[in-house]
């Protein structure tokens, strides 16, 4: 992962002009996102949040995934350990994505390094791994792309909570099932064949049973994944004991 | 406008574990390999999570939810659009509801 041993040190830039490449790039990707923004606020608005605590929300956690599912678990007052686990959970991609940065990372130090990680959202990740596998060194890309995603990001999750405000849909209605068709849409890109059928049994089982133990928390879903994700370990092991 | 303390502390407490998943990948992976059976659980993190999420909610709905997981599905198995599932999903399920 690290490239940086014993290979000249490129010179990687933070540039005004990689922040505007980066921020032309993305912005076709607006399109999905606005929507995806204003079922948040949606959310947040539904569960007696403040327009400002719903901003702060979305400006300090950029990660629409984690923010759904915290609000759709959510109860007052919230438990923190819970919900803190589990939006770490919902995070553990980011974990796999950084890596892919190092090219870029390794020759930043400081604010621009840990600053720029900040930014490390699915879409402006993709697009600037594909700018580092073309060879380009300029890392204001990622800040641009970022930059971009992150101000209507936190502007849609405003108007979604203003819309919230104005129609004020009673618990139950079928426009929060939007949330919920939000992470049922994603199932389908992450299914990669048969490897998955059975973690993702596991998982479903797991949840239905520690939801029905334990409701009104989000611990279902830290304990379906990792049972989920145990079993296919297993049977990763298994496969290869068979195939050698 | 008003910051309730406990919704503000579950925020914040959320926003630093999400950015120690960002800077926390890159920073671990470029000092240590993490071992295999690590990566291989990884790997089906995203999915077993997002199926762990979804499915109480849909056993516990009704015919609402059922009607609009299928049809969310079914779009976003033809579609690669993230919009366009979400829309026609909750458009069926809003059918339902106001059949009922």
């Amino acid at each position: 992962m690290n490239n940086s041993a014993g290979v000249p040190s490129p010179h990687v830039t933070v540039s005004l002009e990689g922040v505007r490449r980066g921020a032309r790039a993305i912005s076709p990707v607006l399109v999905g996102q606005l929507p995806y923004a204003t079922v948040v606020g949606l959310s947040a608005q539904a569960h007696g949040f403040s327009m400002l605590e719903a901003a702060l929300m979305s400006g300090l956690m950029f990660a629409g995934a984690a923010q759904l599912l915290a609000l759709g678990a959510w109860v007052y007052p919230p438990p923190i350990f819970g919900t803190t686990l589990a939006a770490t959970m919902v995070n553990l991609r980011f974990v796999l994505m950084g890596p892919l940065m190092a090219p870029w990372m390794d020759h930043l130090r400081g604010w621009k390094r840990w600053g720029l990680l900040f930014f490390l959202v699915d879409n402006a990740w993709a697009m600037s791994v594909q700018e580092i596998e073309k060879g380009k060194r300029d890392a204001g890309f990622l800040l641009g792309a970022g930059l971009v995603l992150w101000f209507f990001w936190v502007t849609g999750t405003m108007a979604g909570f203003l819309v919230g405000d104005f129609v004020a849909p009673p618990p139950g209605h079928p426009l929060f099932f939007a949330a919920l068709a939000v992470f049922i849409a994603m199932l389908v890109p992450l299914w990669k064949g048969r490897r998955d059928i059975l973690p993702w049994i596991t998982a479903a089982a797991t949840a239905a049973l520690v939801s029905h133990l334990m409701p009104g928390t989000a611990w279902h879903v830290v304990a379906g994944a990792i049972a989920g994700s145990f079993v296919g370990l297993l049977q990763t092991w298994a496969g290869k004991a068979y195939a050698a | 406008m008003r910051l309730d303390p406990w919704i503000v502390l579950a925020i914040v407490s959320m926003a630093l574990a999400t950015y120690a998943t960002r800077a926390g990948g890159y920073w671990l992976f470029s000092r240590f390999d993490p071992p295999q059976a690590v990566r291989i659980m990884l790997s089906y993190v995203p999915g077993t999570l997002f199926v762990s999420f979804v499915t109480p909610s849909i056993i516990n709905g009704g015919v609402k939810e059922w009607i609009g997981a299928v049809a969310t599905l079914l779009v976003a198995t033809r579609t690669k659009s993230p919009a366009w599932p979400i829309a026609i999903g909750t458009g069926a399920a809003w059918i339902i509801f106001e059949m009922r």
